[in-house]
């Protein structure tokens, strides 16, 4: 039997892992499906009204795993941490209520609507709907990232003795909702959800442009992918630039009020000044991977760099080492997830200009390498968020509220290691099929493809210009 | 603004927020079922149609509404942890086993249908519309016996309360299912689905006086708020819908019908919150006014609440209105 502390931790990593797959697909097309049905309503030509259709298949799919799977998160705070609940539910639960009400109430209802409603609203009621469902995913990301951005950086409460127990009481809501963290992580997510839709966007769209303009097998309606592939080239070019500026802010954010994450991040065991970022870094040895330690990794460091970043210009400025804290998170899983990501930031970046340099020289559908690229990095995006987050919560440990109450102190204390063992295990089984049925769905929903022309009620009414219906029906 | 917040403040304060809010939850947890319950009762009457366009209709029938309906439980559950924090997590931390067994089933009952539509070959639909009746039938037995281990304080999971409650709100649930199927489905479906209802309604009826019977046997702590003249007319309400909806079926006055299956939830969960009134954790000997959070948090959850629940039925009736009459199992996307 696993302990009860470790068990919950690990189900509830499992739980948040495999959920935000879902909530990063609806939350980063909403804005895309608004612009189609946008497009589509106001008379566009008839490919807004495949892309509308074809990804709101895929966003209905991501939608209904992703409610699914969401109760349990909600569930888990009572069943598995409850003494974290009983102390911070005041904080806690309230923005979870709201959530419910504001957020998951708008998209739920108008999904329905948006997902079977067509023939039967109104354009102007059909493209409301779209915005609602978008609305109300963004609005979602609003709550749960006021409550998470508090346990990062709790503030407007105070801890007040009630039934034999400290409980957070809150005092100043305006203080505690809108707490230091929260803008940061909010643009962060975000942006990051719109770059990981446009890259799984452009990696599929970049598939059928490969097979049909390098491979020589004739796809049909291969405009749509062209079309697919443009539009997600855009997106990336935007998003992924900006994802490095606001991480930047977010990263000194993370110096300035929890410092002991950021020493993590940077593996800084020692208190020091002039601390070099490392770029890139190697491990040498087993060890350096288990037990990073920044001065003795083999890789490149720029001096005074990491200082010079978290201070935002003063390469002097010190870092506090990880020796200075009873205890420190788990640095490994930190040092690389935070590394890792990074990484596939700038990666992210490259691929982007790249994309528009070659549609720019007129060869978007030749480049074969940049194909190859793009199709390697469709799910990169959706790594690049998972390990951010694991930055974002390992690095928080050992606290589950930083400062305020330690992890192990918030697990059911009724829990026993048989429960927590026999649930861990089930939603080991039950998510691995919940994973595999949903990238089955999602791949045969690829393989039919869009709509034919042919099929679209705005065929009669817009016939296609030659230049794109044409050549590929 | 200045002048606003002290008045708004001041109205709150006179309000007897706590109790608000212990009823509050409760009705969400009755509109809850009510809505998603006749998701469950399409699910469990799925397994007496064998023909495939019968059972294409009946998953249409439900499928722009159950995303919906089953936010109501996550608002639910975010009332109860929002508004009485240590109650839910005594709660759900002392029924461990019994929440993810609840989860487990809706995943099922979520994603079978959507499955179940993906592939048209003999076996996979087999096995996915045996998960959807599975997922439909348990879900409702287990949320029972969930919400009777609740409010009778029990601390064991499986009790024989719990159990008899559980079989009585799957019954609910098809007579939910059935007021709703009737007015969604044409023809010789919707003919059958009369007799289904008799038969669910009379076996709520029955199952229901058992649930009171065997709970003043086994529970003697609620033994005075049973026979306590609110009970009781709660209790003589429910025959009365009962008889109604069983009346509203043989005319086919489909609206009717489904009011009176409205009737019969809100009675239900209503007799289940007096029940438990004036403790929200029997269990624990938690009272609503030992269980509630501070008062600021409880006065901007009141104010949001406020706004927000009359907007989210305005969002039902664009939902309903725009999908209102019998399905065309056609339609999609």
């Amino acid at each position: 039997m696993i302990d009860p502390v470790i068990a919950s931790r690990l189900q509830f990593a499992l739980t948040t892992i495999v959920h935000i797959i879902f909530p990063v697909m609806s939350m980063g097309l909403a804005p895309f499906l608004v612009y189609f049905t946008w497009r589509e309503v106001r008379g566009g030509p008839p490919v807004y009204e495949q892309l509308r259709r074809f990804w709101t298949k895929v966003f209905a799919v991501s939608f209904v795993v992703g409610t699914v799977t969401g109760i349990v998160l909600e569930f888990e705070f009572g069943t598995n941490f409850a003494a974290f609940s009983a102390v911070a539910g005041e904080l806690f639960g309230g923005p979870l209520a709201l959530e419910g009400m504001m957020a998951f109430m708008l998209e739920a209802t108008f999904l329905g609507v948006f997902v079977f409603g067509r023939e039967r609203v109104s354009d102007a009621l059909y493209f409301i709907s779209s915005v609602a469902v978008g609305l109300g995913t963004w609005l979602s990301a609003v709550w749960i990232l006021v409550a998470n951005s508090w346990m990062q950086t709790p503030r407007g409460y105070e801890l007040v003795e009630r039934g034999g127990r400290e409980i957070v009481t809150l005092t100043d809501p305006a203080a505690a909702y809108l707490n230091p963290r929260f803008p940061y992580m909010f643009v962060h997510m975000q942006n990051a959800a719109v770059l990981s839709v446009a890259l799984f966007m452009a990696g599929v769209a970049a598939y059928y442009v490969f097979r049909h303009h390098v491979w020589g097998y004739p796809v049909e309606g291969v405009s749509f992918w062209e079309t697919t592939l443009k539009i997600a080239l855009i997106a990336l070019v935007i998003t992924a630039p900006l994802q490095a500026v606001h991480g930047d802010l977010y990263a000194r954010h993370v110096y300035e009020t929890q410092p002991q994450k950021f020493a993590a991040m940077e593996a800084v065991w020692e208190t020091d000044s002039y601390v070099p970022e490392y770029i890139v870094a190697f491990p040498t040895n087993l060890g350096d991977l288990t037990d990073p330690q920044a001065k003795e990794l083999f890789g490149i460091g720029i001096p005074g760099g990491a200082s010079w970043l978290a201070s935002g210009g003063d390469p002097g400025a010190t870092i506090t080492g990880l020796n200075e804290y009873d205890d420190a998170p788990p640095v490994a899983i930190v040092f690389w997830s935070f590394r890792i990501m990074v990484a596939l930031g700038f990666w992210f970046i490259l691929l982007g200009f790249w994309g528009i340099y070659r549609w720019w020289r007129g060869e978007l559908y030749e480049d074969d390498l940049l194909h190859k690229a793009l199709m390697l990095s469709s799910l990169l995006g959706i790594l690049a968020v998972e390990l951010g987050w694991i930055v974002t919560e390992v690095g928080r440990q050992p606290w589950v509220i930083q400062d305020v109450l330690r992890t192990a102190d918030g697990v059911s204390p009724g829990l026993t290691g048989g429960e927590a063992t026999l649930t861990l295990a089930g939603f080991a089984v039950v998510y691995l099929g919940l994973l595999s049925l949903y990238t089955y769905v999602i791949a045969r929903i690829i393989r039919a493809g869009p709509p034919k022309r042919a099929e679209l009620r705005t065929s009669e009414a817009a016939p296609a210009t030659p230049a794109e219906g044409t050549a590929d029906d | 603004m200045t002048e606003f917040r002290p008045l708004l403040a001041d109205t709150l304060a006179a309000l007897p927020l706590p109790e608000i809010w212990f009823g509050l939850v409760f009705f969400i947890l009755a509109t809850f079922l009510l809505l998603d319950g006749f998701d469950f009762g399409v699910g469990a009457l799925f397994a007496t149609r064998a023909d495939d366009g019968e059972r294409e209709q009946l998953i249409a029938s439900i499928g722009p509404f159950w995303d919906g309906n089953e936010v109501w439980l996550v608002v639910f559950g975010g009332a109860l942890f929002a508004a009485f924090p240590r109650v839910y997590a005594a709660l759900f931390s002392r029924h461990y086993l019994l929440m993810f067994a609840i989860l487990g089933a809706l995943i099922l009952r979520g994603l079978a249908p959507e499955l179940y539509e993906q592939r048209h070959d003999e076996a996979w639909q087999r096995w996915w519309g045996r998960a959807f009746v599975v997922g439909s039938v348990a879900a409702p037995f287990l949320l029972g016996l969930f919400t009777a281990n609740w409010v009778l304080g029990a601390t064991r999971t499986l009790t024989l309360p719990g159990v008899v409650v559980g079989l009585a709100v799957v019954a609910l649930t098809v007579v939910d299912g059935v007021a709703f199927l009737r007015l969604k489905t044409r023809g010789d479906l919707r003919a059958d689905l009369r007799r289904s209802g008799r038969r669910a309604v009379i076996a709520y009826v029955g199952l229901a006086v058992a649930s009171l019977g065997v709970i003043y046997a086994t529970t003697p702590a609620v033994r005075p708020e049973l026979t306590s003249p609110l009970a009781l007319a709660l209790v003589a309400l429910t025959v009365l819908f009962a008889v109604g909806y069983a009346v509203a079926l043989e005319r086919d006055r489909h609206y009717l019908a489904f009011a009176a299956t409205g009737g019969l939830v809100y009675g239900l969960v209503a007799l289940v919150a007096a029940l438990s009134f004036p403790y929200v954790d029997r269990a624990t000997g938690l009272t609503i006014q030992e269980g509630i959070v501070s008062p600021l948090s409880l006065q901007i959850l009141s104010v949001g609440a406020l706004v927000l629940l009359p907007l989210v039925f305005g969002y039902f009736v664009v939902l309903y209105s725009a999908f209102s009459g019998p399905v065309d199992p056609e339609e999609s996307y």
